[in-house]
């Protein structure tokens, strides 16, 4: 028997609403109220990958989609990293908005060639022709004592590929609002999901009246010097800011929400404001995302600087066993560590 | 479901409907492949002249400097006619960089499709416009987007079906062996068509695969492969075109192999004398497609020398808008740099833009 999908049949009543409805969810919760907002209000919409169908996604992220939305909206396919992400493109070129989920991070580079070659180049090469309106979600990063090729920081690979936009949420109401302007983006987008906050709970606003695509934000407001991070770190930025309060020193937090397309103009008024930065990823740091964070602030901010732009993030080795994960993680200890040197003393 | 996989074996021998001589083969019109009717032969015959002469003339283009490089199908014409002629106007095509005589075939302008192979720009036409994609120089990528393609056809009801080209080296590679798969699961209207010419720049077929034809690798995906002389113009209509119908009726995908050979090297760069015997090409002249559909068709009366006359002239015309096309120098404008990277440009793009204009205004000055 094969997997014939049947033609699809009228979407389901879309959702009138004036006000906001307002929930807290957790971020796994978001990401599929955003699939399910989407797929309600653009028949064009489809959802697939391995084990998003009957299972709901191994994090539960398109749970009862294929239920509530039939199997020509959700649907599971053969394991295959390269053709799904190649269908997609298809399947774009063709007038869907596809949403593809990659099982983990470092599961998706099979899909490599197609994300670099095809994905990312198609609207270029074809001088704007053929635009590819397609969402790839990457379960992204560590800290839940996964195993081997389970917890890869891969935002790099995407960032320095021109074409791409690359989100990462940090907040359940940002993986909302993300998700949906991922979705209605013109442009491909590579979706990072922090695994270790699929659990983590707060309030979404839906629809959303954040800023999308693009847009960084202060998430917490300080004098003293700035931390930049994005998705994962995002939290520990925060934890490290409340324990800088504590032994007196005001410390900013700022969420990138967006790597690429990079809101320069957010991230450095920040950095004026305090003088002093330090930039937390989860990433190793050579040749990373936070080496360009620190690059371009320097170049744009350097007037402004009371010293160099510190890193905290993850060593340069392959991502290590469950029990030594702590070591990797950049953390609150680590980011303290990295404010004190930012040469007070002057 | 049987498990029985005798329906997806190709014949024993390559389906072919007129021998080297032009002759129709004895016994071919009780094969499954009813022969093609004469106007569709007569119109192919004109389509064959054509294309041999694009292919020979972008050939010479690229000795007179106007084309970086050019990857001729020159004996491989039947194919590349063949692979347009058997398609609906609704139709897609994914062509190889080898395939842009099939991409004419479906409406695009020589000019435009050798943009890339000019300089100017990677895809110079407009893919939604013939329903043609970019020419794919990775090899194989092309094959998951065709099945995506004619997906998001079937989830709408429409008739589309998606002729896949790929080379016999592409065979090899794991996006091949991915969309034939995902067509299968999916039951998507894909006509995968292998053009085996023998080599992959140098390498044998043997070095490629040790299956027992390229068309049974179709039996571990559950698709139906069929093999055709790629050099027999009718036989390659009578088998694509029963391969689309079967996929526009909701018969899923297929694979077609067919056998011919790239008379010329893999490109003007590439010197196919260190890895074939001038024999072997010599045994291939004997196979041309244009010498056997012509003759068969003037045997049968079918055509007379007014008519050939047309052809050639058609096809003069065509080369001399491809020469006229190529010899135009068209100043790229470098604000395309910037502007197709995304929908709208990024600020940093739009500062790297600024950069590019202010050199250029300097330039100007100067």
């Amino acid at each position: 028997m094969t997997a014939v999908a049947e033609p699809m049949t009228a979407s389901p009543a879309k959702r009138v609403e004036t006000e906001p409805e307002r929930g807290t969810l957790s971020m796994a919760q978001a990401l599929n109220r955003a699939l399910r907002d989407a797929m309600a209000e653009d028949p064009a919409v489809v959802v697939f990958g391995e084990d998003v169908g009957a299972l709901g996604g191994v994090f539960r992220v398109t749970d009862g989609l294929t239920a509530d939305f039939g199997e020509a909206r959700c649907f599971d396919t053969p394991l295959a990293e390269s053709g799904i992400v190649g269908m997609a493109v298809g399947m774009a070129m063709n007038g869907m908005r596809p949403v593809v989920e990659m099982q983990f991070d470092a599961f998706a580079y099979p899909a490599f060639e197609q994300i670099v070659s095809h994905v990312a180049k198609m609207r270029n090469r074809t001088r704007g022709r053929v635009a590819l309106p397609m969402v790839i979600r990457v379960p992204y990063a560590g800290g839940i004592g996964g195993v081997e090729h389970h917890c890869d920081s891969s935002e790099a690979y995407y960032a320095h590929t021109p074409g791409l936009h690359v989100l990462a949420p940090a907040t359940p109401a940002d993986a909302y609002t993300l998700l949906r302007a991922a979705i209605a983006s013109p442009d491909p987008v590579v979706f990072l999901e922090p695994k270790k906050l699929y659990w983590s709970k707060g309030e979404v606003e839906m629809p959303s009246r954040a800023p999308g695509i693009g847009s960084a934000v202060v998430r917490r407001h300080g004098t003293d010097a700035t931390l930049i991070a994005y998705g994962p770190a995002v939290p520990v930025a925060l934890d490290a800011a409340e324990a800088a309060a504590r032994e007196g020193r005001s410390l900013q937090v700022v969420d990138l929400r967006s790597i690429v397309p990079f809101d320069d103009e957010t991230v450095c008024a920040a950095v004026r404001s305090t003088g002093r930065a330090v930039v937390v990823a989860e990433a190793a740091g050579f040749a990373g995302v936070s080496a360009e964070i620190v690059a371009r602030v320097t170049e744009r901010c350097f007037n402004a600087l009371a010293a160099p732009i510190r890193r905290v993030g993850g060593f340069d080795i392959p991502y290590p066993p469950p029990k030594l994960e702590h070591f990797q993680l950049p953390g609150v200890d680590r980011i303290l560590d990295a404010v004190d040197d930012l040469q007070w003393e002057q | 479901m049987t498990r029985d996989p005798s329906h997806l074996l190709p014949a024993a021998e390559p389906v072919a409907l007129i021998d080297a001589d032009g002759r129709a083969i004895k016994g071919a019109d009780g094969t499954a492949y009813p022969a093609p009717d004469d106007a569709a032969l007569v119109k192919a015959l004109g389509a064959l002249l054509t294309a041999r002469r694009l292919n020979d003339q972008a050939y010479a283009l690229v000795r007179q400097g106007r084309l970086a490089v050019y990857p001729s199908s020159h004996g491989q014409e039947a194919c590349q006619v063949a692979a347009a002629q058997v398609l609906d106007e609704g139709d897609w095509l994914f062509p190889t960089y080898r395939d842009t005589v099939a991409a004419v075939g479906r409406g695009v302008d020589p000019v435009e499709a050798l943009s890339l192979l000019k300089g100017d720009w990677h895809c110079g036409y407009d893919p939604h416009e013939h329903h043609v994609a970019p020419h794919a120089t990775p090899l194989a990528t092309q094959l998951p987007h065709a099945v995506g393609v004619a997906h998001a056809a079937t989830l709408r009801g429409e008739p589309t079906v998606v002729m896949a080209m790929c080379g016999d080296g592409g065979t090899s590679e794991g996006d091949f062996h991915e969309a034939l798969n995902f067509a299968a699961v999916f039951h998507a209207p894909v006509v995968f068509f292998i053009q085996n010419n023998g080599y992959a720049i140098s390498v044998p077929l043997s070095r490629q695969t040790a299956a027992p034809s390229l068309a049974h690798k179709g039996v571990g995906y559950g698709v139906p492969g069929e093999r055709v002389d790629g050099n027999d113009m009718a036989a390659l209509l009578a088998v694509l075109g029963a391969a689309v119908a079967r996929a526009r009726a909701g018969g899923g995908p297929q694979l077609v192999e067919a056998l011919t050979y790239r008379m010329q090297a893999h490109t003007n760069a590439d010197d196919a004398t260190r890895y074939r015997d001038d024999a072997e090409v010599a045994a291939w002249v004997e196979r041309d497609p244009i010498t056997r559909l012509r003759t068969h068709l003037l045997d049968r009366g079918l055509i007379g020398p007014e008519q050939l006359q047309d052809f050639a002239a058609e096809a003069e015309r065509v080369a001399t808008h491809l020469r006229d096309g190529l010899n135009r120098d068209v100043e790229p404008d470098p604000a395309d740099l910037f502007a197709h990277v995304y929908a709208t440009p990024t600020p940093q793009l739009r500062e790297q833009a600024a950069l590019v204009a202010d050199e250029l205004s300097r330039e100007g000055a100067r």
